[in-house]
């Protein structure tokens, strides 16, 4: 590869299109998945997995790793496919998504390694962070644990507990990333139940609150990358969900969909042309 | 906040514990406390967590003692339950402690979720349950705790008698590799007879043995049930009393054996009638094939009684006048052939009528035919 032209992150651009492929892939091989959100949050865990969490299949039994909680367990394709390409558990095992028997729930599992917490039902993952994050205080360890949360998962009134005892006890520790991609199953968050504005609100619970572009891998891993003082850290990554297909790129009925054959070829080409461009820059 | 506790024992059923050599000790909660200060002073990683709960739970001393091994969330259940296992995923061995009315509901979700299906081994601890809170209402009692845990996979519960019980179960929890739910009230509870062993969870105690009816109860009801048998022997109707203190995973094997060695059953908690101890055992024998009289005996399913716990006691029929008048009735019932009439634990007429298939189809007639139980010494109960 020739460095001096590369775009910066090549190797984690590649990655994000590869990943976006993978989960297009078991999702169609299952028949189910959380497309839209899985397609959303693929560039934060792979600069998560790549390039922040200190943990690997070697330490995923060390106390002092890091953790990653996945909140929005609705979108556990991304966070299996990067599991599987960090070498968790081998890749072959991701066509079993879904299938009688198989640990690979349409939910995390901590039965899949590399999984930190059971999630599915929303509002869970930040107070288990948070308990996590007074442990790593009162051990004096220096691990950070992430909570991925989405932006319609705020309306559950169990983050905002979590969120006051996260400032309470000093948690700078602990960051919350919210996959901020303004959509729910039903439709915009905002005509939902709007929560804006969230870093306001973030604020106002004691949390220092950093915005980012959630498909900028360099963005990521600077603000990722940034350890906050005395306080919790929110980040607030603006998102597009079914990002990288330009037909799933912020359409609500993706949010579970799974695509129809002509659908998933049109996908697969988008992300190769996406994959063969990357190439043409880097050369 | 408190109401009238009332009196849970009247003169006779005191009198009965005085002839029993039952002394009376502190109340279990008092004992959590203390013996939860006890093992956190040598074990710096067993930790405490409260929802402004520390008052209530006889935690304010482990909290000025230890307050590094204290940690308090506020009003807020679901956290209080979601921290706890945070906490626990880092290798913590924690006590999760709220009212088992708010703990069980409000946090279901995170019981069954983060505790039970991702396999924490917290201890859940519900205090002042049941009908402990009295007069303060339905909002503060826990009538389907053990109801709605026993539906969740993963999660053993242990409902300790005494102050005995208490101690072991908190030692065992303590050292509990599983997810487990302890449930205890705040009244003084006399202190039990040693029965056919010490305490280990899963295996029910023995606490007397008799060839007529086998009470079986959980919790703080088990006394009543002692003294129940106690009264009951000087009939000439001996009795075995069973504290059931763990409910899960439930001492299948023991609930057969006594249940097959008596004529009659009756089980016993402060629980509502649906989903609990009796429930359970009715199962049991059921799928056993073991022919029985059994009489569920709990907090009808109806608008609670406004009272003292020992109001609600002796209302729907926990008291050991009332429960020793279920068991006649049962084996009154069982020696006619006959189908019972619902004892004292069913009082309320609609619940019982209504909920009862048996009693429905029964043709209007055959009511005079069921037969009143022959005239019984008084209750004691005035």
């Amino acid at each position: 590869m020739p460095e001096t032209m590369a775009p910066p992150e090549l190797e984690l651009r590649r990655k994000s299109v590869q990943y976006r492929r993978r989960v297009l892939e078991i999702i169609k091989h299952a028949g189910a998945g959380h497309t839209g959100g899985s397609l959303s949050c693929v560039d934060i865990l792979n600069v998560l997995y790549n390039r922040i969490l200190r943990v690997s299949p070697q330490t995923f039994s060390d106390p002092h790793r890091d953790r990653y909680i996945q909140s929005k367990g609705h979108s556990v394709e991304a966070l299996y496919v990067v599991l599987a390409d960090r070498g968790f558990f081998p890749e072959s095992e991701l066509w079993t998504l879904c299938q009688r028997g198989s640990h690979f729930v349409g939910h995390p599992t901590r039965k899949v390694p590399g999984v930190e917490h059971n999630t599915g039902a929303l509002g869970h993952g930040l107070s288990v962070g948070v308990g996590t994050a007074i442990a790593g205080k009162l051990d004096r360890a220096d691990y950070r644990v992430f909570v991925l949360l989405g932006d319609g998962e705020l309306a559950e009134g169990s983050n905002w507990e979590a969120a006051m005892s996260a400032s309470h006890y000093r948690l700078d520790n602990l960051t919350a990333i919210i996959d901020c991609n303004l959509l729910q199953i039903t439709g915009r968050t905002r005509d939902v139940c709007c929560n804006e504005p969230l870093d306001a609100k973030f604020e106002a619970f004691g949390w220092e609150v950093r915005h980012v572009d959630g498909h900028s891998i360099e963005d990521l891993i600077e603000v990722l990358s940034y350890r906050p003082e005395g306080r919790p850290l929110a980040v607030i990554a603006r998102t597009i969900k079914g990002r990288g297909v330009s037909f799933m790129e912020d359409v609500a009925k993706w949010h579970h969909g799974v695509p129809n054959d002509q659908e998933y070829q049109a996908a697969l080409a988008e992300l190769d042309a996406q994959a063969a461009r990357l190439e043409e820059v880097a050369v | 906040m408190s109401a009238p506790a009332g009196d849970m024992f009247s003169p006779a059923a005191r009198a009965v514990a005085a002839e029993m050599g039952l002394s009376m000790g502190r109340a279990n909660l008092e004992v959590f406390a203390e013996t939860l200060l006890a093992l956190a002073r040598g074990d710096r990683d067993l930790l405490v967590v409260t929802s402004d709960s520390r008052g209530s739970g006889k935690l304010v001393g482990f909290g000025q003692t230890l307050p590094d091994q204290h940690i308090e969330v506020g009003i807020a259940e679901q956290n209080l339950v979601g921290i706890a296992v945070g906490l626990a995923a880092a290798g913590k061995r924690v006590f999760a402690v709220s009212p088992a009315c708010f703990l069980t509901a409000r946090a279901l979700e995170q019981i069954k979720n983060d505790v039970a299906y991702s396999d924490h081994p917290v201890k859940l601890v519900g205090i002042s349950a049941g009908v402990s809170y009295g007069a303060l209402g339905s909002t503060h009692h826990s009538l389907h705790d053990l109801a709605a845990l026993r539906a969740i996979n993963n999660l053993d519960i242990v409902v300790p008698a005494d102050n005995v019980e208490t101690a072991a179960a908190v030692r065992a929890a303590a050292a509990h590799g599983r997810p487990i739910y302890l449930r205890f009230g705040k009244a003084p509870q006399y202190t039990l007879p040693d029965g056919d062993g010490p305490f280990e969870i899963g295996r029910g105690r023995i606490l007397a043995e008799g060839r007529d009816v086998a009470f079986i109860a959980t919790g703080e009801a088990v006394i009543h049930a002692l003294q129940a048998g106690r009264a009951l022997s000087a009939e000439g109707i001996s009795c075995t009393v069973v504290s059931v203190h763990t409910i899960k995973p439930l001492d299948v094997q023991l609930i057969r054996r006594v249940a097959q060695q008596c004529r009659a059953v009756v089980t016993v908690e402060e629980h509502s009638v649906h989903g609990g101890l009796g429930e359970a055992c009715a199962a049991v024998l059921m799928q056993a094939g073991i022919d029985v009289g059994l009489q569920i005996v709990g907090i009808a399913d109806e608008y609670t009684l406004t009272g003292s716990q020992a109001d609600i006691f002796a209302h729907y029929g926990l008291s050991m006048e009332s429960l020793a008048q279920t068991a006649r009735r049962l084996l009154i019932a069982r020696d006619k052939g006959r189908r019972h009439e619902p004892g004292p634990g069913n009082r309320s007429k609609h619940v019982s009528h209504e909920s009862d298939p048996l009693q429905r189809r029964r043709p209007a007639h055959s009511q005079s035919r069921a037969g009143a139980p022959p005239a019984l010494p008084p209750s004691g109960m005035g």
